[in-house]
Order: C-alpha cells, then structure tokens, then sequence
C-alpha cells in the first residue's frame, strides 16, 4: 500500500496540527467573561470556557493544568491568550504551554479588572490571528497524523457497521506509524479481559487491568447506588437496543480493529510518550469529558462513530461523525459525516467502509469543516476527579 | 441473496440484530451468519425496532445469551425463538 499524506500546519515543535487556531484559553470559571469578551473584539480567534479552575487541588488540580497546558500546546492551535483571575496559575498556564515554541501571553484580572484586561488582551489576540493566518500547510506524511477515537450514543449498528469501521482505519493507519487512542475505562466493562490481551506486552496488559479495575473500585463501586443498568447503557444505547453493558464493550471494542497492538496506558489527558502506535487512555465514557483530554493529550483529529446519533464537537480537534444506522442518517443527516449504514444492507464491505473513513480524515486534516464544526459545535468540559477544597 | 433482515455477528450467538425498520410479529426473516456468509430463516413472535435482538432459538431463564461469540448478560425469562430480547428479558451479569 502506498503512504497515504495530508496537508497540515508544521509546528515549532515539528508536531503537525490540522487546524489554525489562535485561542483565548481561561484558567478558571469566573475568567469566562473576560475570554469571550477578547474572542468577540478579535474575528478568528476562539474563546474556551469552562467551568473550573478554582480551589482545586492534588491530583485533581494537576489535572486542570494537564488539560489546559495540552490544550494550549495541541498543534491545531497556532498561538494562545491565556486569562486567569490571578498572576501565578495563569502564569503556570503560560510557561507550560510556551514549552511548545509557540506565541503565548497571559494576562489577569485581580487589581486591574475586566475591562483593562479585555483591552491588553485583544490587542495581544490581534497580533496573534495576523501572525497565524500567514502559516501555511505542507504536505506531511499520515505517520504525523495523530487520531483519537471514541463513540457515542450507541447502538447495535455501532458494532456492526460504524466501530469496526473506525477499527479498519485503526489497523491501516497503524501499518503506516500513525499516532492513535482508543479510550473509554467503564466502557470496556465485560470485555476487559480480551482487551488486555490486545496490549503489546504482559506489563501494558497489566497497567490496562490495574487502571480498569481502579476506575471500577474508586469510581463505579465507590459511588453507585442501582447495578447502572439505567446509565451505562445510557437510555439512547437501550432505545437503540443494546441491553447490557457487556454488549456495548463488545461493540466498543471493535473501534480498535483486529491486529493493531496498544503499546501503553495513558492517565487521563497525558501525551503519549512511546512513539507511534496505540494508546488506551484513561478516561470517563462521557464525550465531551472524552474528546477533551484526548484533544488535550495532542490529537488532533477525531473519530467519533454514533448509533442512534450524538451531536459533540470540540473548539480545537476536528470530530468526524459516522454512523451505520440507517435511520439515523435520514432523521439527522446534518450531523453525519460518514454513512456507512451500506454494511448493513451488503452494499458495502469493511474494507470499502474504512477507506471511506480514511478519505474522509484525509479530507478533514486537509482542512474540510466537519458537521460538528459547521454547526458550532465545541464542548469543553473538564473531567473532575473530586470536589473542589 | 436480498438484503438480510437481520445480521449475526457469530454462528455461537444466540441473538441477532434486526436492521431493517418495521418488523412486526409473524414475519418470516431472513438473516445473515456474518462469520459463516450463511443464511438462516426465523419467524418474528414480537414487532422488533431496528437495533434490537431477536433469539435465535428457545432460551430459558438463566441462560446466558451469546453475541459476538462471548457473553453479554444473562436471561431472566424464558424468551422463544424469534422472540424480542431486550432489557425486559435479558440483565447483565456485571456491576
């Protein structure tokens, strides 16, 4: 097979994003304001809100930070502001994603106040979308290509039809030294056991075991009040007609196709440091918890395949949306960007189905808008491990 | 053969997944053994939406049900073949 390649921003670091954006990245909740304020003054920059960023603590805070830092250092985004309420986290922000090489500027808010900020701010995200916009692409190799996975709303037709699509790609990809991620701890439940032995070595099997049976004793067991057969599987996965969370991680599980080997478990939003391949990372099944610690952890394409239809998008990693239920296309078409509803009927086989999922990416890391773009989708939701002090 | 009304991801399962929309009670299917490219045949007991399971052959309550060739949940009633299993008669043996 020859190498496939795509068109995309070198940067520098020498990692290659997909996208160009300048962002206004808030350290905390009450710096929301400031942010969307600077993004509605300048065109072509993007604020982030979110809802944390205050009191927290331990591994909690660390993971504020790992999730901000690798979201401002994703290579889809060109140059960052970053807006916090005080000097020194803010500033924590900065040097970390300034690690990067890329443009970085904080300002905050504490003793000069909302509109002085906006005003220093904008004139810094000014600077910033004319120095990005003269960036250009250049051809770059699919090795460079760094591809997160993760599906939503389920159905039954995800395991026939749009996962194993996803699995198609995942196997092709890694034959050419793609960089991907599989995730999704809960999710995995009941076929836990057969997804370890998918792990490259008796060691990442263990650490997948270990980091599955944690979830399940600190997470699931530490706080479940019914056996969750009303929550995992979700309501829309039981009007699709999965029954079982054992029956949603088999269809899960047939996103990582059938040869491709997971070299190592990453914590939550942490970059993969073993080279190219598969990485399992450890995240909640919720997407928009999901996508954003892979998109924090420097992916900067997604594959999202959805039964009975989930809309998630993210502000910075493009999500490329497939589903293989028919009805689905017909009553949500804006939504999809891949049908492959044809497995079902015959008229299209796996292997067909997975190089329509690869010219897609391919389009997509080219620069096409996905539907969750187009629509304006961009869900950024932190992932919490306990309450704030 | 014409498109399959159901699919199977296993020759051991002993469920398979109606794709098409609309079934009703009595209709004869014709559905696909995915590993196998073969073809079988079943009469619907109950109306089955598209994405939900249909046995495959009589279960009895506490029997384990089998898709992708693994187990995915136990029975808690007797459920006929060509019958709707679904969370009124199939519960996980997790959490």
């Amino acid at each position: 097979m020859t190498k496939q390649t795509f068109w995309g921003y070198r940067r520098e670091n020498n990692r290659v994003g997909v996208r160009n954006h300048v962002i206004i990245l808030p350290l905390d909740d009450i710096s929301n304001a400031a942010c969307e304020a600077v993004a509605n003054n300048i065109k072509g920059t993007m604020a982030l809100p979110h809802a944390y960023g205050r009191l927290q603590f331990g591994e909690d805070l660390d993971l504020l930070f790992r999730t901000l830092i690798g979201t401002g250092s994703n290579a889809n985004v060109a140059a960052v502001v970053v807006i916090g309420i005080e000097p020194e986290w803010t500033a924590k922000i900065v040097e970390g994603i300034k690690a990067t090489g890329k443009p970085v500027t904080g300002f905050s808010i504490e003793q000069n106040g909302d509109l002085n900020t906006i005003r220093d701010a904008s004139r810094k995200a000014k600077e910033y979308v004319h120095w990005a916009s003269e960036k250009t692409r250049e051809e770059c190799d699919i090795s460079e290509l760094w591809v997160a996975t993760k599906c939503g709303e389920s159905d039954t037709t995800s395991g026939l039809a749009a996962n194993p699509t996803v699995g198609n790609l995942i196997d092709k990809f890694d034959a050419q030294g793609a960089t991907t991620c599989f995730a999704e701890t809960s999710e995995l439940t009941g076929c836990e056991t057969i997804c370890a032995t998918r792990a490259i070595d008796e060691a990442t099997s263990k650490k997948f075991l270990d980091t599955w049976q944690a979830y399940m004793d600190d997470v699931i067991e530490a706080h479940k009040t019914s056996d969750l057969s009303d929550s995992q599987p979700t309501k829309g996965n039981i009007l699709g007609g999965l029954t079982t969370i054992e029956e949603k991680a088999f269809g899960n599980y047939q996103k990582i196709g059938k040869k491709t080997k997971f070299i190592d478990v990453l914590e939550p939003a942490e970059a993969p440091s073993k080279g190219p391949g598969l990485y399992f990372m450890d995240t909640s099944s919720a997407a928009a918890e999901c996508n954003t610690l892979q998109a924090a952890a420097g992916y900067v394409v997604h594959l999202f395949p959805t039964g009975q239809g989930n809309i998630i998008g993210n502000p910075i990693m493009p999500v490329i949306k497939l589903t293989g239920n028919p009805r689905t296309v017909r009553t949500m078409s804006e939504h999809i960007d891949v049908d492959v509803s044809g497995i079902l009927n015959g008229e299209l086989n796996m292997d067909q189905a997975g190089d329509k999922l690869i010219d897609m990416t391919i389009r997509t890391a080219n620069g096409r808008q996905t539907s969750a773009e187009a629509l304006g989708h961009r869900e950024f939701v932190m992932t919490k491990l306990y309450r704030s002090a | 053969m014409s498109a399959p009304d159901f699919l199977v991801h296993d020759s051991t399962d002993t469920v398979g997944v109606i794709v098409v929309e609309g079934i009703e009670a009595g209709q004869e299917l014709s559905g696909l053994l995915m590993d196998k490219e073969e073809t079988v045949t079943i009469t619907s007991l109950d109306p089955i939406p598209l994405g939900h399971k249909i046995a495959l052959g009589d279960i009895k309550s506490g029997d384990m049900i089998i898709k992708y060739d693994n187990k995915i949940g136990k029975a808690i009633a007797n459920i006929a073949k060509g019958g709707h299993a679904h969370t009124q008669n199939v519960k996980t043996n997790r959490w």
